[in-house]
């Protein structure tokens, strides 16, 4: 089990108090009747999926109940850093290469 | 290849078992083949076999990472079904069943297909009208699925609780009789086998690291940790890894890779006749011929490539067996282990083109692609062979997350396997 740290709560919680929510800062089109096909698949059904560092988005469900992003490696699962919904996405530090799709 | 047999058994017997060649060879990459296959688990190396003996291309390699059969092929819990809701995955799923049966006489390696009957237990009022739906569904399309009653479950499964306080009451069952298991490993030495015995390259620990592709854009061969080694047409079969091979040829796939659990017992002498299975309480379980009770968890609910899993997953799998099959709370479990599978956003598999040229994908079979194995081996093979799909994988498209025509068996399921 995962150990996470709600950036809100400021705590390190079991993953049991989380619900994953997906790839992060993927922001839905404003115009959603208007953009193409090809651009709703990609807004809605193709994802990173990194082999390495990932952007992601978790819930404080059963806590502060709040959404928040994090970054964390998928090959150790370890956590690099969490933050607040809204934020950019943190600059991590160097030699964080993926062996696919580090953070574009 | 030499052909196992009663006979042969006997002398070799005579001879102290020395004389029983190598199953596959292990051979150098050649500098370039018709074919590439990445992945050398069942769909990779079925795909090999079907396209040296049903279309007639032998010079081929099958790339592997690590050892054949080391992905989710030797890792899952062996649960063959076809009684999935749509059209299109009765056309698929009962396409491989044909094939499972006799299975072991056309690769002359016994792959223990064993029909011993697949009950998917139902637990409120919701799962029954879901199970009911199926069993109409699979009727229409001439796929094999029948009601059961409480009771009707137990006589099928003595161990099963139906007591009506249990913390998960079944209220009824659905059963596919002609389901069952095989043996996982056989399945990936038996195509090898038979595949490497038609003159197919099996290469193992061998990575690929790139896709590599002309000025007009169509593959040229594939990076590997070996080289590189030239082919027209690769056809990638790498489950979990898919995304990442994709991305080589700069292909974004619609696919999210999750770990996903299993575990054993210690041995027992025989005890469950069947396999049983519940969506509601994720738990699957049936006794496999060593004796182990083989028990299948849930997914974890984020991404990941570590092929662990949280323990919180298998203890819960774990309370449900219990309720469900009380004679097994004194169990010792020996075994857990983890594979990564690749989910489609509609839970079903990817068998296809590319918009890539010379580039073809099987992927997409996420918590539930065993069962799959020779059906999908074989339209993949024809895939390959005449640059487009057969007629019955043709609805399993990349473009279908584009034009919407989904196959949604999350939305029917719930879950896969
Ligand atoms: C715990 C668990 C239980 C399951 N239970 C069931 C079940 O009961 N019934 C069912 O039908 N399905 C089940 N499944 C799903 C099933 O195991 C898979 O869908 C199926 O085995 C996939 O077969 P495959 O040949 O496509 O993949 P794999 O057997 O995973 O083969 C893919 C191969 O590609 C290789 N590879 C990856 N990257 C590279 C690279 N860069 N270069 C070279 N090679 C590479 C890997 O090493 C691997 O050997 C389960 C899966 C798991 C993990
Ligand atoms: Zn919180």
């Amino acid at each position: 089990m995962l150990l996470i740290h709600c950036p809100y709560c400021n705590e390190e919680r079991p993953e049991l108090e989380f619900r994953h929510a997906g790839e992060a800062h993927i922001a839905r089109p404003t115009n959603i009747t208007a953009i193409s096909d090809e651009e709703f698949t990609q807004f809605f059904f193709l994802r990173d999926n990194p082999k390495g560092i990932a952007f992601e988005r978790w819930r404080h469900m059963h806590g502060c109940g709040r959404f928040f992003n994090a970054v964390r490696d998928t090959v150790t699962d370890k956590f690099v850093t969490t933050y607040e919904a809204g934020q950019p996405r943190p600059d991590l530090p160097a030699g964080g290469e993926n062996e696919k799709g580090a953070g574009k | 290849m030499r052909k196992y047999s009663i006979f042969a058994v006997a002398r070799e017997a005579m001879r102290g078992h020395k004389g029983w060649p190598q199953q596959w060879t292990s051979p150098e990459p050649k500098k370039q083949y018709d074919v590439i296959i990445v992945g050398a688990g069942g769909h990779g190396l079925g795909t090999a076999y079907y396209l040296a003996k049903e279309h007639g291309i032998t010079n081929i390699a099958v790339i592997e990472k690590g050892w054949l059969g080391g992905g989710n092929t030797g890792r899952n819990t062996t649960i063959i079904r076809s009684n999935y809701l749509y059209d299109e995955s009765a056309g698929l799923y009962n396409h491989a069943m044909k094939l499972w049966d006799g299975l072991s006489q056309e690769l002359n390696y016994n792959v223990m297909y064993s029909a011993r009957g697949v009950m998917m237990l139902t637990h409120n009022v919701h799962d029954v009208q879901g199970a009911q739906r199926h069993i109409h569904a699979n009727r229409l399309n001439g796929v094999q699925n029948e009601w059961l009653t409480p009771e009707q479950a137990k006589e099928f499964c003595p161990p099963l609780n139906i007591s009506q306080t249990a913390r998960y009451p079944v209220m009824g069952a659905a059963l596919q009789r002609c389901g069952g298991v095989a043996r996982h490993d056989a399945v990936a030495w038996g195509y090898a086998r038979a595949a490497a015995a038609r003159g197919v390259d099996i290469i193992q620990n061998c990575a690929v690291t790139g896709i590599r592709r002309s000025p007009s854009g169509a593959v040229e061969g594939v990076d590997t940790t070996r080289g590189f080694i030239g082919a027209k047409k690769v056809g990638v079969a790498a489950a979990g890894h898919s995304s990442v091979l994709m991305e080589m040829a700069g292909i974004n796939m619609p696919l999210e890779s999750y770990p996903l659990q299993a575990l054993v017992s210690e041995p027992v002498k025989p005890i469950f006749p069947c396999v049983v299975m519940s969506n509601t309480v994720h738990a699957y379980i049936s006794q496999s011929d060593k004796g182990e009770l083989v028990i299948g968890a849930g997914t974890d609910q984020y991404t990941s490539y570590s092929q662990t899993g949280g323990l919180h997953i298998l203890t819960h799998t774990l309370d449900a067996i219990c309720e469900m099959f009380p004679i097994f709370t004194r169990m010792k479990m020996l075994r857990s282990w983890g594979g990564i599978v690749d989910v489609t956003p509609d839970r079903s598999p990817i068998l296809a083109k590319t918009p890539v040229s010379g580039l073809y994908v099987n992927c997409g079979w996420g918590t539930g692609g065993f069962k799959a194995t020779p059906g999908s081996a074989n339209v993949f093979a024809h895939t390959i062979a005449n640059d487009a799909p057969h007629p019955i994988n043709a609805p399993f498209t990349l473009e279908r997350f584009r034009t919407g025509r989904l196959i949604d068996e999350a939305a029917a399921a719930a879950v896969a396997h």
